[in-house]
């Protein structure tokens, strides 16, 4: 096994879990605290990755893009907030699954309305585009690096801000128990409203980012969704610590598993059975993970709710 | 001996027990669901009258997912089991269709139990892992498994993989007059599973198996405490609405002529929720109905404009703020005010 | 009615009064570091109304989800009519007769008041539940339904949704479903919780009936006045343990349950009968009050 690719396969499974655990915080905060299954979580992620898109194609630098592209998105999120998602928190799971599906709808829409059937182009800034030494013989992607280094400082300022803030800690208390947290005075309304905002954000962040690399095209959102819920399972559902946790194993389970299972499979049978079997085995492999983690703790690594 | 306490009786108790209002018994129109029957198998010869031939296999799909939204309705409408995987055991009833047909076997008396048994038994094992769990864990867990299964079919290159298998010939229903080339007797035939599958599911509904799912879903720990077995009473109604699914899975292998993964992708199972949900969940007619206006807006809406996705989540979205119970709780509550208006 | 009743005694075990149909043998539950259930043991004779008192925090609760099957002990045994019912799982102990009532009450709040008592009736029967003869048509179900509704005295109730019922009513309904499952051992959990007077005095009278028909009662609870009615003997619980079982005189005179429990009442009233017995000794004695008790 080659070393060189061992660790090249890391960092990538670190890019991509970083990216999955900003779409995982979101989503982790809206579920825990105001108990909200948002199906529409993905659709923010697209809107990101396409304004950065939009923004570059009219002349913005990547830097402005993403800026604009978070901002953007951040404005929606709170706007769907209180105009429509508010009245859903007293309603049971099965509405907020059919009023969020239905949200799905109208934003892949909406956006094919704007921007057409066609993918977007997202280029990686010229800047970055080249490969970095990072050891000898290991040449690794400046963009991804980027990436790397993007995620790191957020989940940084995200714990800083949940653990060392007025704020955080009304969004720790509200994870715990909501009932309690708008019983002893904490303005849920605006409270909401922010979470929902920053959750966003985050979102429009991993989209603008993960668009130069992946297609930035109509349903981008609903596949990577899956993986935020099955992120936020592992994780424990309320608890950003545990987004983190679940986000880094299943970004590195998947994207190792991608890599090494057909190598591994083609040890042991033939080249046929293992281009197969490969990709669905390394595909079902987060799933076996969930299962298994939801067997040793049935709440998840670190529940929120005591 | 002291006299128990009675408290205040109100004379003997005249009305006959099986009329007394509840919420556990599902009426299914009485008279008028046969005369809907009729109406419905009506249906080819008028649409042939009115130059309108093509909508017969349209109404065959609805037909079809007719029936899979009223097996998904029994466990996540009347038990409270919120499946995101359901679509998994129509898939698996397509491809058994599809595989027994690729192996020379066309006889729908054979294929199409053999889909109810494989999607039964498939529901049977991951019933009873999932039914372990409970909340959001159940829904990610049911989702683990439909997409294992959509994996897997992806990786069948020998069954087309990711593009698919084409259906080698429709199913034979040898012993009958009827060919499912034909468009209208194949619609005449998934009338005929519906009526039968709908009329199985309310017997089911109303009985006591039913009524102790129905009362797990409202206080689990009220119905474990009573002596009733909650497991088993939600494991078996999961392997029948596995197998229905199943069934209509065989129909639909029939009716698109491919079965490919897409079948069980979780969209898929995504939608089947959002009709049951739509139509109305936990209401007899709930799975039936929500197919209905689901299909039938996507039909309309797709010939008025293009984008007919940001129409029908719109509405979607108006039936979700304004009717709560959804379809059936509309016209629940519309008839409950006239009959207030009518005794005033 | 009557028929009901006599049902009820018949399915109580008809056995010896020496016999005990619950054994709780050396209980043990921890919950991490917290001892909940320290080598608990009692017993409830067949026929007998048995109490479970004790101070706020004892461990009454945990201990009844031990004996009603909802938890499993760490440590010990029970045996119910001889048989080691452990491990069984709580259905298995309703069917086999060992019927609890929730302190919170748990009903069926969006179906009325006699769908609930049906249900209850439907889920006890040892057979698998029919798939296809409609459950409304269940003539014997129903009318065992409203026996056990005429029972508690909630027939005018039989068509309200259980949830818009008053709380006292509410916990009549909560009898009622327990009586449904045809008990040959009754555990109570706090069966007047949150009842007023008037309310308690009629489910005390309740309890009463029951227990002229010898059905076996282990009661939780805090009422005093009831408890020191209706029970036959009495089990104190503090810290987990059993520290006294006797007859209610017993447990009033012990001087072990009045410190741990009474405590402070205890010393008060004793203070008072002396103060009382030196005003009737004369004014000399009172300078110097005796002090009974520790």
């Amino acid at each position: 096994m080659d070393l060189i690719l061992v660790a090249e396969q890391a960092l990538n499974g670190l890019q991509f879990g970083l990216m999955l655990f900003l779409l995982a915080a979101g989503l982790t905060l809206v579920f825990g605290i105001m108990d909200l299954i948002n199906l529409a979580h993905g659709s923010l992620y697209m809107v990101g990755a396409y304004l950065a898109a939009a923004a570059m194609a009219a002349g913005a630098s990547f830097g402005i893009a993403v800026l604009a592209a978070i901002a953007g998105t951040a404005l929606l999120g709170m706007a769907l907030e209180v105009t429509l998602l508010r009245r859903l928190y007293q309603r049971d799971h099965l509405s907020q699954v059919l009023a969020t599906f239905a949200l799905i709808l109208m934003l892949n829409e909406g956006v094919r309305m704007i921007w057409g059937e066609q993918p977007l182009m997202l280029n990686t800034p010229a800047a970055l585009s080249g490969p970095v030494e990072l050891l000898p013989g290991l040449m690794y992607p400046a963009y991804r690096l980027l990436i790397i280094g993007v995620g790191l400082v957020v989940a940084l300022a995200l714990y800083l801000l949940v653990t060392r803030t007025r704020w955080g800690m009304w969004v720790r208390a509200g994870a715990s128990n909501r009932a309690m947290t708008t019983a002893m005075g904490v303005p849920a309304d605006r409270l909401f409203t922010a979470v929902f905002g920053v959750g966003a954000a985050l979102c429009a962040l991993a989209g603008s980012l993960l668009g130069p690399l992946l297609a930035v095209q109509v349903g981008m959102g609903e596949s990577i969704l899956i993986l935020a819920f099955v992120v936020i399972v592992i994780g424990g559902i309320g608890s950003i610590r545990g987004a983190l946790v679940g986000a880094l194993l299943v970004g590195l389970v998947d994207t190792g598993s991608r890599t090494l299972l057909p190598a591994v499979l083609r040890q042991v049978a033939s080249p046929e059975v293992a281009s197969n079997l490969g990709p669905a085995l390394a595909s079902i492999l987060i799933y076996l993970l969930m299962a298994a983690v939801l067997f040793w703790k049935p709440r998840g690594l670190f529940p929120a709710r005591g | 001996m002291t006299e128990p306490i009675t408290g205040p009786i109100i004379g003997p108790i005249t009305e006959p027990v099986t009329t007394r209002h509840t919420l556990l018994h599902h009426r299914a129109l009485g008279a008028w669901a046969w005369a809907l029957l009729v109406a419905l198998a009506a249906l080819p010869p008028l649409l042939q009258a009115l130059g309108l031939e093509f909508y017969t296999v349209v109404a065959t799909r609805v037909l079809i997912f007719a029936i899979a939204a009223a097996s998904l309705n029994l466990i996540l409408g009347f038990g409270g089991l919120v499946s995101f995987g359901h679509a998994a055991f129509v898939g698996l009833g397509a491809y058994t269709v599809g595989v027994l047909a690729d192996a020379g076997i066309g006889s729908a008396w054979i294929a199409w139990p053999a889909a109810m048994v494989v999607s039964g038994v498939a529901a049977a094992v991951i019933g009873a892992i999932s039914l372990r769990t409970r909340g959001v864990y159940f829904i990610m867990i049911t989702l683990a498994f439909a997409q294992m299964f959509h994996y897997l079919a992806v990786s069948l290159k020998a069954y087309g993989g990711d593009d698919g298998l084409p259906l080698a010939a429709r199913s034979i229903l040898s012993g009958l007059p009827l060919s499912l080339a034909d468009d209208a007797s194949f619609y005449w035939v998934a009338l005929a599973v519906f009526a039968l599958v709908f009329a199985g599911l309310r017997r089911l509904v109303n009985s006591p198996l039913g009524w102790l799912l129905q009362a797990a879903r409202e206080n689990e720990t009220r119905v474990a405490a009573t002596g009733g077995r909650v497991f088993a009473v939600q494991w078996t109604a999961f392997v029948v609405a596995g197998a229905i699914a199943g069934l209509a899975g065989a129909l639909l292998a029939n009716l698109n002529g491919l079965v490919s993964p897409h079948l069980m992708h979780w969209s898929q199972s995504g939608q089947l929720m959002v009709m049951v949900i739509l139509g109305g969940a936990g209401a007899l007619w709930g799975g039936p109905l929500g197919a209905v206006a689901f299909l039938l807006l996507e039909e309309l809406l797709s010939g008025v404009t293009i984008h007919w996705q940001f129409a029908l989540g719109a509405i979607l979205l108006v039936v979700v703020l304004f009717a709560p119970r959804g379809l059936t709780g509309l016209v629940a509550r519309r008839s409950a005010r006239s009959k207030e208006a009518a005794h005033g | 009615m009557a028929e009901a009743l006599h049902d009820l005694s018949r399915a109580a075990s008809s056995r010896l009064p020496e016999l005990a149909l619950l054994q709780v043998h050396r209980l043990v539950k921890r919950f991490g570091a917290l001892t909940a259930t320290d080598e608990a043991s009692l017993e409830v004779r067949a026929g007998e109304t048995h109490a479970l008192i004790g101070p706020n925090g004892a461990g009454k609760t945990t201990l009844i989800h031990q004996i009603s099957g909802a938890l499993a002990p760490d440590g010990g045994g029970l045996f119910f009519d001889g048989e080691d019912v452990t491990a069984l799982s709580m259905p298995q102990r309703v069917c086999g007769g060992l019927v609890r009532s929730f302190q919170i009450t748990s009903i069926y709040r969006r179906f009325t008041v006699l769908d609930n008592v049906v249900l209850a009736v439907l889920a006890r029967r040892p057979v698998a539940p029919s798939w296809w003869r409609p459950a409304r048509a269940d003539e014997a179900a129903y009318a065992d339904a409203e026996a056990m509704l005429a029972l508690v005295g909630l027939t005018a109730m039989a068509d309200r949704a259980a949830g818009t019922l008053a709380h006292g009513e509410q916990r009549q309904l909560e009898l009622a479903l327990a009586l449904a499952a045809r008990p040959r051992l009754l555990l109570l959990d706090e069966p007047m919780a949150g009842m007023g007077p008037d309310e308690s005095a009629r489910m005390v009278e309740l309890l009463s009936a029951l227990k002229a028909q010898r059905l076996t009662l282990l009661l939780v609870e805090h009422d005093m006045d009831a408890v020191f009615r209706l029970a036959d003997r009495v089990s104190v619980l503090v810290s987990g343990r059993v520290i006294a079982t006797g007859t209610p005189d017993e447990i009033r005179n012990d001087a072990a349950v009045r410190q741990a429990y009474l405590g402070d009442e205890a010393e008060a009233a004793d203070r008072a009968d002396a103060m009382d017995a030196a005003d009737a000794a004369g004014p000399s004695a009172r300078s110097h009050p005796a002090k009974e008790g520790a």
